[in-house]
């Protein structure tokens, strides 16, 4: 309980509040400019954190993170452009809510599950971190390489175009993953003796083309659409409660899957919003919705992401292996500061960590009226003439492009996947499987060929293993299950006219 | 005719705005660049930076850090090599430096450059699950000499990283071929960490900072550090030498420098700056905070500390057979 008192005595410092303060809009403006992502509104912090107190150097990550990852989704719902690699999953969902004139809903959405996502992760980390913990060190290769397989499985779960083009798009996405000498043999691949390509191609540049290059092009050749009817811009938490109550399950489902997967060390925010999506359409009783315009997508995955930020504490905070890219950096901040991770950290420093909770819930706060006037400021967007919006959003992706590494290739490189992705869209081919290729292939040709080299070249422990087993069944049923259904109607198909023929 | 063509009109803009720079023999009379080659966040980030900022202490003109990123390191390094030794633009370079050459991926050595000082080291350890039977270095080394070649595993980075070259050294200083333990290549120290927790591998031989919350999480213990003396910060960890009588040392350096070139007099403020830096409380407190190994080296010291460090990589890599011809 003293620890509890001095926590809050912590937190309550006023270079602590302005820390927090500051950093939430400074992380809501990076993650809704597109090409600038969470991680990065991270990675621009450190020098920042070297002039602060403990406390007040992890509540500016642990700010900044958060809103970065929801207002992420503002560029995606207004302009079908995702801020963050996490809003990717259900972009098109969300932008289709604001044809049919529902941006505030969608927008409503995302800040709102965000948030709960956000306060239901802290709790988990709170209650559940030693356990969580535990069960995030049982996972070896063997069980990521499943993990990150269901996760391209997604790809064909969440389109609404044919399975085939999504697969096809998903293996184009595994082909540029294999770019570069980030491998297991560490041997340049596809470089074409260009030094730029060593290093491979990286998630932002790609996703920054495809979606938001691709969009200033597919504005260019495409009159502009009939405005939105201009109408006020209705309450953004309005139908929020109604949601919540109707969608109850799906958000549960949601915060429960982000804290899973945020817990194992490298799958993040993006996977947790991927792997939501997709099961919230699998079970829906109304699947045939989706990607028209139906929130029911948009709590799961909203929640989910944010859920797992803060769950990616856990092995962030008890062994120093960080859940995701945004905790890797965190953990270098925490060792600046003398705030070691180990379990030390939960007994000898308490009030330290348990300042650290309040400041989780305190950011997921105060992101919902801070996000609110964040929204409201974004929505003037819509008004705007497409010919003014365009030209800025292509002069953020080259600066955002650029930024990554002051380094040029990148720039070239969203322009190249800007071209991908018009082509690609012109021809019904989902770009979003493509993201979720190039993201998830280094894990899954690393966990793949790592296991086997510890298995000396035996599939068995791939099946043997009580967790990779369920895993692996998991994923085999979610192959098969279309293939059966498939079956199914092609028999039933056959059997019907042979039926009135008899008839 | 005396009319002004436009280019002379530029060309002598363009002399106006250099003759101060030019007319000012001290260094440094505008800001100065510094190129990290790895990304913001990291911890060579974190040494560049903070020196950054002592030196702008020292010396009085802003020192920016800028990452120049991609190319697993090539694009920084080059960039750094690259620039105009006009001593506005140092960077950071790190031990990869001395492989990346080797490897057939850059034509860019260590002669490149104009050293200014050795910052750090950090030296790879062994370290193995808490529950293995292997209590000491010497127990280690026993069975990998007994085991069949390929049987036990070990990882810690990617193929062809520090720390796998770590562990090609050890194995030949124990007259082994340096693929007589298995590595798994692994995307950084960390995901190995995890592997070593999780019973998926014999042990690791990444440096001991990177191990740290595992250690004090009590889940791994560190059985050596191959290091020439024991580390400030871990001073139960015995060197290779007290374990096992094997004087094998390396480790992952950071060294500040300039392109091959650079004007002595901008050396000559520098190098006594980086000095002072390392002694001072700031910088001694950064290391012991990171946990990272303290390590210094002038000029001279530093060059000589770079071309040792190339040969050694050099042969440890060849005798892995990851050097290309």
């Amino acid at each position: 309980m003293i620890d509890m008192l001095e926590a809050v005595r912590l937190v309550a410092a006023p270079d602590v509040l302005i820390a927090i303060l500051a950093s939430a809009i400074y992380g809501l403006v990076v993650g809704s400019l597109p090409g600038l992502s969470a991680t990065m509104a991270t990675a621009l912090l450190v020098p920042v954190t070297f002039w602060l107190s403990p406390i007040a150097a992890v509540a500016t990550i642990i700010t900044a993170s958060a809103m970065a990852i929801f207002s992420g989704d503002i560029p995606g719902c207004l302009l079908r452009i995702p801020g963050t690699p996490a809003s990717a999953a259900y972009t098109d969902e969300a932008y289709a809510m604001t044809r049919k004139g529902q941006a505030e809903m969608a927008l409503g959405a995302g800040l709102w599950f965000s948030a709960i996502g956000g306060i239901v992760g802290t709790l988990s980390l709170v209650l559940m971190a030693p356990l969580l913990a535990e069960m995030a060190l049982s996972f070896s290769t063997f069980e990521y390489f499943w993990l990150a397989f269901l996760g391209l499985m997604c790809a064909t779960l969440v389109a609404r175009s044919s399975p085939i083009k999504a697969i096809a798009s998903m293996l184009l996405g595994l082909l540029i993953s294999c770019i570069g000498m980030e491998n297991p043999a560490g041997t340049p691949r596809f470089t074409f003796g260009l030094t730029d390509l060593l290093g491979g191609i990286e998630p932002i540049p790609a996703l920054v083309g495809v979606f938001a290059v691709s969009e200033v092009m597919r504005a260019m050749i495409t009159p502009e659409p009939p405005p939105l009817p201009r109408r006020k811009f209705g309450s953004i938490l309005a139908n929020q409660w109604k949601l919540t109550k109707k969608y109850q399950w799906p958000m549960w489902r949601g915060n429960f899957i982000g804290i899973i997967i945020g817990v194992l060390p490298g799958a993040g925010a993006d996977m947790a919003a991927w792997v939501s999506y997709a099961m919230s359409k699998k079970f829906s009783k109304e699947p045939e919705k989706f990607g028209t315009g139906h929130p029911e997508g948009l709590v799961e995955a909203g929640a989910s992401n944010n859920a797992s930020l803060a769950s990616g504490w856990v092995p962030s905070l008890l062994f120093g292996i960080p859940g995701d890219t945004i905790t890797a950096i965190a953990i270098g901040v925490l060792y600046m500061k003398g705030l070691n991770p180990g379990p030390t950290l939960f007994t000898e420093r308490a009030s330290s960590m348990y300042a650290l909770y309040l400041i989780f819930i305190i950011a997921n706060i105060i992101m919902i009226p801070l996000g609110i006037v964040m929204i409201r400021i974004a929505a003037t967007v819509l008004r705007a003439p497409r010919a003014s919006v365009m030209p800025v959003i292509l002069l953020l992706c080259a600066v955002g492009a650029f930024a990554t590494g002051s380094n040029l290739f990148s720039v070239l490189m969203v322009a190249a996947f800007g071209c991908i992705g018009f082509v690609m869209e012109r021809n019904g081919y989902p770009v979003a499987a493509l993201v979720l290729g190039i993201v998830m292939g280094t894990m899954v040709e690393q966990n793949f060929i790592t296991s086997l080299i510890k298995s000396d070249g035996d599939i068995l422990p791939f099946f043997e293993r009580p967790v990779s087993g369920v895993l692996a069944a998991m994923t085999f049923g979610a192959l098969l299950w279309p293939v059966g259904i498939w079956i199914w109607n092609r028999t039933q198909g056959r059997r019907l006219p042979a039926g009135t023929a008899a008839r | 005719m005396n009319t002004l063509s436009r280019r002379t009109l530029l060309g002598s803009g363009a002399a106006l705005l250099a003759a101060p720079a030019l007319a000012q023999a001290k260094w440094p009379a505008r800001p100065v660049q510094m190129l990290c080659p790895w990304a913001a966040g990291g911890g060579t980030d974190a040494v560049v930076r903070i020196v950054a900022a002592l030196l702008e202490k020292e010396l009085g003109q802003p020192f920016n850090v800028v990452n120049r990123t991609g190319g697993s390191g090539v694009v920084g390094h080059a960039a750094i090599a690259q620039s105009a030794p006009d001593g506005y633009t140092l960077g950071i370079i790190t031990s990869e430096i001395g492989m990346l050459h080797w490897q057939g991926l850059t034509e860019v050595t260590y002669r490149n450059y104009t050293p200014l000082g050795l910052m750090n080291n950090d030296p790879p350890g062994i370290q193995v699950n808490v529950s293995s039977p292997y209590k000491t270095a010497k127990d280690l080394a026993e069975a990998i000499k007994a085991s069949a070649p390929g049987k036990m595993k070990a990882s810690g980075t990617g193929q062809g990283g520090i720390w796998h070259l770590a562990l090609a050294g050890w194995l030949n200083a124990m007259g082994l071929k340096a693929d007589h333990v298995r590595w798994v290549p692994s995307n950084g120290a960390a995901p190995a960490m995890q592997d070593l927790a999780a019973n998926g591998l014999d042990f690791t031989t990444c440096s001991v900072p990177e191990a740290r919350a595992m250690l004090d999480a009590g889940r791994c213990r560190s059985l050596a550090v191959m290091a020439p003396e024991r580390l400030s910060v871990f001073p139960n960890i015995p060197t290779l030498k007290e374990a096992m009588g094997i004087d094998f040392t390396t480790g992952a350096w950071r060294v500040i420098c300039g392109p091959a070139g650079l004007p002595a007099e901008v050396k000559a403020v520098v190098e006594p700056a980086l000095a002072r830096i390392y002694k001072s409380k700031d910088y001694q407190d950064f290391l012991a905070a990171r946990g990272f190994g303290g390590m210094y080296a002038d000029a001279a010291g530093t060059e000589k500390y770079m071309a040792e460090a190339d040969r050694a990589f050099g042969e440890a890599m060849k005798a892995a057979g990851l050097a290309k011809a």
